[in-house]
């Protein structure tokens, strides 16, 4: 039987001033099953998806639903053609309920009735195996309470063709597996569902057919069974790329950052690090593993001196000496004027390591701008830096004068990671360095970390790429809820190993 | 004593009706994400309306009355505060400018506009602008019968002139639509989230025009007042002078509350008015400055409490673009 | 059914996108357009009232520029335009809402006024120099109290400062009332300064014009050039990153205000000290106000200021003879210039953003 087409998107092009963001895509929907779109960040896999859920309008192309041309100009006409899309970013509102957020926007009698709202939230929870409370604020949630939100608040809507984007980016396994059982549900409830994903694994753990993009283009639709990993990776990246990444030995390391019973609280008063000890090493890469939001950013800023420390204590110890020197409840300032040399890669370029609105050079100062006698800057030095950085790391930019958020992800990186190292540190964080960068870049990245290790630096660098954690990292540690579950040597550990350390804390395994 | 008291609130109450106008107006528009500091233009707007709305209907009507023109008023300072809310919402909504340059610019140009015309009106007159008695008598206070006479009661609640009684009914209408109905709801995720709100289907620059063009209208009451009642119905240079300042403070004062925002207008006309009944040995000038100081002090006091429920709109005073990435 | 919903959806007639290749030239033909367009409307105004809006304007400019005595106002009138608005500066670009420059000029103003009344003994270049410090750090407190509970407990600053206006303005009234009450007048008023506490005249106009100019100068270069400025632009976009940068944001936003604050003190005793001669509530005059969209619109460049803040001060001193000339109201220059800011405010959309119309072939 062939299914009916409750999508096809025919030529579609969308450009975003000078960059084409996707270029005459075609692609079929279909009901009654799982299509997994599959590409890499920055491939046009959600701004293709937004056309269809009327947050963008595309330049040219057609849209089909049911065989019917149609234009999709806002949301709400989305919502009319009974396609629901569940973003990255979760589009609820913190301070209302998970009823309120349900039936925001929806037509019917003036007057709230949340009763009967309520009723019906729990009667497609239990269709569907949900378990939600319609009472419950939102800003009281988990990542994956909101997720449910999320998928319920579409399907009340009466959806039947949902989009999910990187929808288990922030579950743990046993919430992904959750989730797609959820998922198949629908499928065999006659939903078309379509996953944005750019793991493998799901792909073929879920779906049914694959379609691939690849910088904006349209590359290919295979059925999943007649397809491998290998072949969706060709597709994917347009040319074999062996996902072997370097790692070279480690030569003599010497302790380099010494943490020890570490303890946070933010301002909710919840323990976002909870009696943390471990040791990073000159020499050596140190991996940060965990689910996202275990303590892993409040564990590099508080290294950093930008994290009010609750309790225990952060030693550095220098190059060839033998003394201790703490870093705790001192700024960034302050470490660096100990002579400390540590540089921070944080996972939010745009919004912490760099200014978007400042150009290169203005970037570059961030760091050394202090430098120099008298009141004024230097701008020599720093647009000397800029100059190097782009020629030696091939960053993409019209100018050293060029405004970095003009950039695209990887060359914001490049640029990011650049100014860090080119203060020759002794100790170098980086959080999620790879996140949204393309293959390219992410080599680039994983090749000027293993060069910094090769010169004695102690790397830490927290990821949620479990693979990539395994092949770069000489030693890993993994965070759960603000504890350190574990730490492994990445040479012998397995997936499933640090996997599960990620969700449970295995008694007495921390050193 | 309890004479002095009852004065005191009775007064309080009469001070702060035009405070509270302006404080819900505001809340209304910043429940959409709008912080709109035209609230003292969008006054001085509709002082200048309304008087000159009673004004026409009085040299125009046959045989004009009182609460007609209390009606006419009411309208024609509605639609001022109205147009100046509209200048503010294109400029801000539809032209993405600056919301607190745009809403200082508003205050400037209402200012001017109300001075310009009043001044316009009065040379007109032969002198000053100013309604007739019959008119006039039309914003004083009411007699209801029997209730009216209920002791102290009757005083405290009865007696007041119809806006009063406009504003609270106001203040209950936004706190029902707020909380109670499926328009409140959205326009409340306009403020927190425009982008979710987007999302789910809502129009997010049709809530954000309505909210802010019909609070602009409200706080024009808020100014018709100020020429009607408190300057009885005679155009006063600069009438209004720093009212609508005070009702932007008052709105974080009720914590973005239209409930609270009664309370808030009477504790402030108290404030304005404390010096004329309770006197101390303190200077008329420094009385006047009571109110602002405790603005100050409620401003702190929220700062260090930081409650989740007692937070401004999430997105207040930032534009909203779809397309933008 | 949802066919029929669908088919009522068109593309929409207009789409906006951004642009960033348009060229500066053609930037400055937009923003003339907009205030000629409100000129326009502010002509419509005028010649309702029955008068000729050309032979209005032709006055006004006229009044402002035609004799030295009308030049020289105009140019006083420039002079705390163009001070405030280098004041405000440093502080917008911080993205501290500083909207209480109003105030910091009142309380500069009063603390030069003390030194003029009480200490007018003084020789007449101390006094001046003792004027304007004293003006400075009275500026400068005002300006730091609101800095000190944002920097402590993020209490917003555009209430708190605004706010304060209204309390220094409270004290000025006091102060003409009370305690510096012009013992010889019947009415509430300060007395006049001595000689020896007036500005001295360059071209016939108070020395602030020169000051102010200076301003202009080093504030550019402050901003533009130095770690402080530095500092304070990077506290303005992102106060994480100035954090991550090891900056002391706290510190930052002190110091800024501060010197905010006494710059705007410093144009109160301008105002006290050149202009006026005395202290009164109408010392700072709505300038704190009208000069935070003087510094905005010349997008915090002090040399645009320059060229904002005069043709304001045109029209506002213009007014004052279409007043007596015309028997128009002076507060149209309020009108013409709230619609001036708020046209070109509306312009900057047609500069960032391009309209995209809907083809035609499509249909």
């Amino acid at each position: 039987m062939e299914p009916v087409n409750a999508i096809e998107l025919r030529n579609i092009t969308k450009r975003f001033g000078n960059i084409v963001a996707n270029n005459k895509v075609n692609l079929d929907i279909r009901r009654g099953e799982i299509l997994s779109l599959l590409g890499e960040n920055g491939s046009g896999k959600t701004t293709l998806m937004n056309m269809i859920s009327g947050i963008y309008f595309p330049d040219e192309g057609q849209i089909f639903v049911n065989g019917e041309e149609v234009t999709i100009a806002s949301p709400k006409d989305a919502f009319d053609l009974g396609i629901g899309m569940i973003h990255q970013h979760f589009k609820l509102v913190d301070v209302l309920t998970a009823a309120e957020n349900i039936i925001l926007g929806l037509e019917g009698e003036g007057r709230l009735n949340k009763k009967s709202v309520s009723k019906k939230v729990r009667e497609i929870s239990s269709k569907y195996g949900f378990n939600i409370d319609p009472e419950k604020k939102i800003y009281d949630m988990s990542v994956s309470e909101k997720q449910t939100v999320e998928i319920v608040k579409v399907l009340y809507r009466g959806a039947d063709i949902l989009i999910l984007d990187e929808p288990t980016a922030v579950l743990t396994p046993q919430e992904t597996d959750k989730l797609f059982e959820v998922l198949k549900n629908m499928k065999n409830d006659g939903k078309a569902v379509v996953i944005i994903t750019h793991k493998l694994n799901e792909v073929m753990a879920i779906s049914d057919r694959v379609s691939v993009l690849r910088k904006g283009e349209y590359i290919a639709t295979v059925e999943t069974k007649d397809t491998d990993p290998q072949q969706l990776t060709d597709m994917m990246v347009g040319r074999a790329v062996s996902l072997d990444i370097d790692r070279p030995d480690v030569k003599d390391p010497e302790d380099r950052i010494i943490v020890k019973n570490l303890t946070c609280i933010n301002n909710e008063g919840v323990k976002t690090l909870d009696d943390v000890s471990f040791i990073a090493r000159g020499g050596e890469i140190l991996g940060i593993a965990g689910i996202s939001g275990s303590g892993q950013r409040e564990l590099l800023e508080s290294i950093a001196g930008m994290e009010r420390v609750k309790s225990g204590e952060v030693y550095y110890v220098p190059p060839k000496e033998d003394k201790k020197v703490s870093l705790i409840g001192k700024t960034p300032l302050e470490i660096r004027n100990l002579g400390v040399s540590l540089s921070f890669v944080p996972e939010d370029r745009l919004g912490m390591g760099l200014v978007g609105s400042m150009d290169l050079v203005d970037n570059m100062m961030l760091r050394s701008y202090r430098k120099g006698k008298g009141p004024m800057a230097d701008r020599k030095a720093p647009k000397k830096l800029a100059e190097t950085i782009v020629e030696r790391l091939e960053v993409v930019t019209p100018g050293v004068f060029t405004p970095v958020k003009n950039l695209s992800g990887g060359n914001v990186q490049k640029v990011l990671v650049g100014r860090e190292i080119s203060s020759s540190p002794t100790v170098l964080m980086a959080a999620y360095a790879v996140r949204g960068l393309d293959i390219n870049s992410s080599y680039t990245i994983y090749r000027l970390l293993n060069e910094q290790k090769q010169q004695g630096v102690a790397v830490i660098y927290a990821g949620e790429d479990l693979d990539v954690l395994l092949q770069l990292c000489d030693r890993i540690l993994i965070l759960c809820g603000g504890k350190v579950s574990g730490i492994v040597d990445a040479r012998q550990t397995t997936k499933e190993e640090v996997g599960l350390l990620m969700t449970h804390l295995k008694a007495g395994a921390a050193e | 004593m309890g004479n002095i008291i009852m004065n005191l609130i009775v007064a309080a109450v009469l001070a702060g009706t035009p405070l509270l106008f302006g404080t819900l107006g505001e809340i209304l528009t910043e429940k959409s994400g709008n912080l709109n500091l035209g609230v003292e233009g969008m006054m001085f707007m509709g002082s200048i309306a309304g008087l000159a709305g009673a004004m026409k209907y009085e040299a125009v009507a046959a045989n004009p009355s009182g609460s007609v023109a209390v009606l006419v008023a009411i309208i024609c300072a509605f639609g001022c505060g109205v147009l100046g809310a509209l200048i503010y919402s294109i400029i801000t909504v539809t032209l993405r400018a600056n919301q607190n340059v745009t809403g200082l610019a508003l205050t400037i140009f209402g200012t001017g506009f109300a001075n310009f015309f009043g001044e316009v009106l009065g040379n007109n007159a032969g002198g000053y602008a100013a309604v007739g008695d019959v008119v006039k008598a039309g914003f004083s206070n009411v007699n209801i019968p029997v209730l009216s006479s209920i002791p102290v009661i009757g005083r405290l609640v009865f007696s007041y002139n119809s806006l009063v009684y406009v504003g609270i009914i106001t203040a209950i209408i936004i706190a029902v639509l707020l909380n109670k109905t499926r328009i409140g709801l959205n326009l409340r995720a306009v403020g927190e989230n425009p982008s979710t709100a987007d999302a789910a289907g809502i129009n997010v620059t049709k809530y954000k025009y309505l909210a802010t063009c019909i609070g602009g209208g409200i706080c024009g009451i808020g100014g018709m007042y100020v020429s009607m009642v408190t300057c009885s119905g005679i155009w006063v240079h600069n009438c209004v002078s720093g009212k609508g300042w005070i009702a932007v403070a008052l709105v974080i004062f009720a914590i973005w509350r239209p409930k609270r925002a009664l309370l808030g207008g009477l504790i402030f006309g108290l404030l304005s008015i404390m010096r004329l009944y309770i006197p101390l040995k303190i200077p008329m000038q420094i009385y006047d400055i009571f109110p602002y100081i405790a603005t100050i002090i409620v401003l702190i006091a929220i700062s260090l409490r930081r409650k989740r429920e007692n937070q401004p709109p999430a997105s207040l005073g930032l534009a909203y673009f779809r397309e933008e990435r | 059914m949802k066919d029929e919903i669908v088919k009522k959806h068109k593309e929409p007639f207009v789409r906006i996108a951004k642009r960033t290749d348009i060229s500066p030239r053609r930037a400055w033909i937009v923003r003339i357009v907009a205030i000629l367009l409100a000129l326009f409307v502010g002509g419509v105004i005028i010649s309702s009232l029955g008068h000729n809006p050309f032979s209005v304007y032709g006055e006004l400019l006229k009044g402002s520029l035609a004799s030295p005595t009308a030049r020289r106002e105009t140019i006083k009138t420039f002079v705390p335009l163009l001070g405030a608005a280098i004041a405000i500066a440093p502080a917008f670009k911080m993205k501290f809402w500083n909207i209480g420059a109003e105030g910091q000029i009142l309380a500069g103003a009063i603390g030069a006024s003390y030194f003029a009344l009480f200490h007018s003994d003084i020789p007449h270049v101390p006094l001046l120099i003792i004027m304007f410090i004293a003006a400075a750090v009275c500026g400068a407190i005002v300006g730091v109290i609101p800095a000190l509970f944002k920097a402590r407990w993020e209490t917003n600053e555009t209430l708190f400062t605004l706010m304060l206006n209204y309390i220094i303005l409270g004290i000025v009234k006091y102060l003409m009332n009370g305690p510096w009450k012009d013992p010889t007048s019947g009415f509430p008023k300060i007395a006049m300064f001595e000689a020896s506490a007036k500005l001295p005249k360059v071209l016939g106009v108070h020395i602030g014009w020169i000051i102010v100019l200076v301003f202009a100068v080093l504030m550019f270069f402050y901003m533009t050039r130095s770690k402080q400025g530095y500092e304070i632009a990077v506290v303005g976009e992102s106060e994480k990153t100035a954090k991550y940068a090891g900056m002391n944001v706290s510190k930052i936003i002190i110091r800024t205000m501060i010197i905010s604050g006494a710059i705007a003190g410093i144009v109160g005793f301008f105002s006290v000290a050149g202009a006026n001669y005395t202290l009164n509530e109408n010392t700072a005059g709505g300038v704190g106000f009208t000069a935070i969209t003087v510094a905005w619109l010349a997008k915090l460049n002090p040399f645009v200021m320059i060229g904002i803040s005069f043709g304001l001060s045109i029209l506002t001193k213009g007014s004052n003879t279409i007043q007596t000339a015309f028997k128009i109201p002076k507060s149209v220059a309020e009108i013409i210039t709230g619609m001036i800011l708020l046209f070109i405010l509306g312009c900057e959309f047609f500069i960032n953003y391009r309209l995209v119309f809907r083809s035609r072939k499509g249909e």
